[in-house]
């Protein structure tokens, strides 16, 4: 008990003392993880919109994998993703290893599937709904999409938010592909694993209070900015 | 929006099937360019998939449908109005103008163009609200408003005011008399006895997925050749 109270001041200090280190690897955490879920959003959102839609043969066993690889373990990614970016890997040449970009790489595999996923569903509930009405319409299969992202986009926000969630308390990944490298790649998670290590519990809790902070920053500044949960709304 | 007229229609024993199982047909019949039919028959006897069929939302197994123009061309020209009106998740002004958004028509001109069509229902002060907080007269209207606001040639209703009031009901149809009047081809599912009375110029009475009768209204009602027909309209229960 004691340590978490003193983890809980810890972090009242740090935060109020404008800690340099606190703040960079914050921002880090941040740039890492908002990057990641924008370009996931960008190939998840249309891509479980079009699932939603497009009727084909291979259709149910795509979207069961899909919603299987949402449970894809973060260490394995980070793996695979190691030995890709690595020398004597494929894309060895761009020296992306340890870099913050390989971090980003990492989380956007992890991401994608899982934010496809969500809009997927959300999406299908709401095509059933529109069906008639577009098939009605005559409208083309590029504008039933348009439709469905723009009417769903609600729904669409709590997946970018769920990606979000998982992205930003994600550690197994960037450990392995960034290295928790001081100054360079070091971000909040890392940080917390790197301190309990070393028995510097206050430390650790009060970045891991600094966190959690942060996440629900995050879902309540675009909660309010798309003004959801309001009446009249939806 | 399409100039060419689209009707009359020719349905040449078309048959709808859906999983082995036909659901209505073969229909043969002819929609003329002018009139409200009125399309009778108890729950289940394939109204709304009849409907479906003309509208061409259903594959038609056998047989063809033919307007007097390419397929595409008459479906640009047609409109459709659900039994459940399908409320979009945007206000009902921009419900009214998604018709005409999704093909392509400017913001201001297509929201102008909704407005005009709301208060033509008598929904003007409603624009600004979701759609889905509407009653559910209003929502039937704004359903008409959005068919209607492509001037579409023909309009297929789908039992609209099967779960209206009486007074929402009546002023739906008094909005139906004025389409019918400037011209527009109404072709409506009902099983309200009373409202194929009111409305109807002529009747298809429709029992099993066949067209048992197709006659003028006045006939129709005098004179209803098939049994199933009489024992509906004097409000016997026909399965």
């Amino acid at each position: 008990m004691n340590e978490i109270v003193e983890g809980l001041l810890k972090a009242g200090q740090l935060i109020l003392s404008l800690d340099a280190d606190l703040i960079e690897i914050s921002l880090r955490s941040l740039r890492v993880t908002l990057t990641a879920v924008l370009i996931s959003s960008i190939i998840g959102l249309p891509l479980g919109c079009w699932l939603a839609v497009r009727r084909f043969r291979f259709r149910r066993f795509v979207i069961a994998t899909l919603n299987a690889l949402m449970g894809l373990p973060p260490v394995v990614v980070g793996l695979i993703v190691y030995i890709l970016l690595s020398r004597s890997g494929p894309f060895g040449v761009f020296g992306l290893l340890f870099t913050p970009t390989a971090m980003i790489i990492a989380q956007v595999i992890i991401l994608t599937p899982l934010i496809a996923s969500i809009s997927h569903q959300a999406i299908r509930d709401l095509w059933a709904e529109y069906h008639d009405l577009l098939i009605s319409l005559n409208t083309t299969r590029r504008q039933r999409i348009a439709t469905l992202l723009w009417d769903g986009r609600r729904a669409l926000l709590t997946a970018a938010l769920a990606g979000f969630g998982r992205g930003i308390g994600e550690v197994g990944a960037i450990m392995i592909v960034g290295g928790n490298i001081d100054h360079a790649t070091r971000v909040l998670t890392t940080a917390i694993s790197l301190e309990t290590g070393k028995g510097n519990f206050a430390l650790a809790l009060a970045l891991g209070f600094v966190l959690i902070g942060l996440a629900v920053a995050v879902n309540l500044i675009i909660h309010s900015l798309s003004r959801t949960e309001r009446s009249g709304r939806w | 929006m399409v100039d060419a007229a689209i009707l009359p229609l020719t349905v040449t024993k078309a048959v709808v099937r859906r999983r082995g199982k036909v659901l209505v047909g073969p229909i043969s019949a002819e929609l003329e360019t002018d009139g409200l039919t009125i399309v009778m028959g108890p729950n289940g006897a394939g109204k709304t998939t009849l409907l479906r069929l003309l509208h061409g939302m259903e594959r038609v197994s056998k047989g063809q449908l033919t307007w007097q123009v390419p397929e595409p061309m008459a479906r640009a020209a047609q409109a459709f109005v659900f039994q459940t009106p399908i409320l979009m998740r945007r206000s009902t002004l921009d419900n009214v103008a998604y018709p005409l958004l999704v093909h392509g028509v400017a913001q201001t001109d297509a929201r102008a163009r909704s407005a005009d069509w709301l208060e033509r229902v008598g929904l003007a002060d409603s624009g600004s609200k979701p759609a889905h907080v509407l009653s559910g007269g209003e929502r039937q209207k704004m359903a008409l408003a959005r068919a209607l606001i492509r001037e579409p040639q023909i309009v297929f209703l789908d039992e609209p005011c099967a779960n209206l009031d009486g007074r929402a009901t009546r002023e739906f149809e008094d909005l139906l008399a004025e389409t019918r009047a400037e011209g527009t081809r109404i072709v409506m599912a009902t099983h309200d006895i009373g409202q194929a009375r009111r409305l109807a110029e002529d009747v298809w009475f429709i029992h099993h997925g066949l067209i048992h009768e197709a006659a003028p209204a006045e006939a129709f009602f005098a004179t209803p050749k098939s049994p199933e027909a009489r024992a509906f309209i004097q409000g016997d229960i026909v399965e």
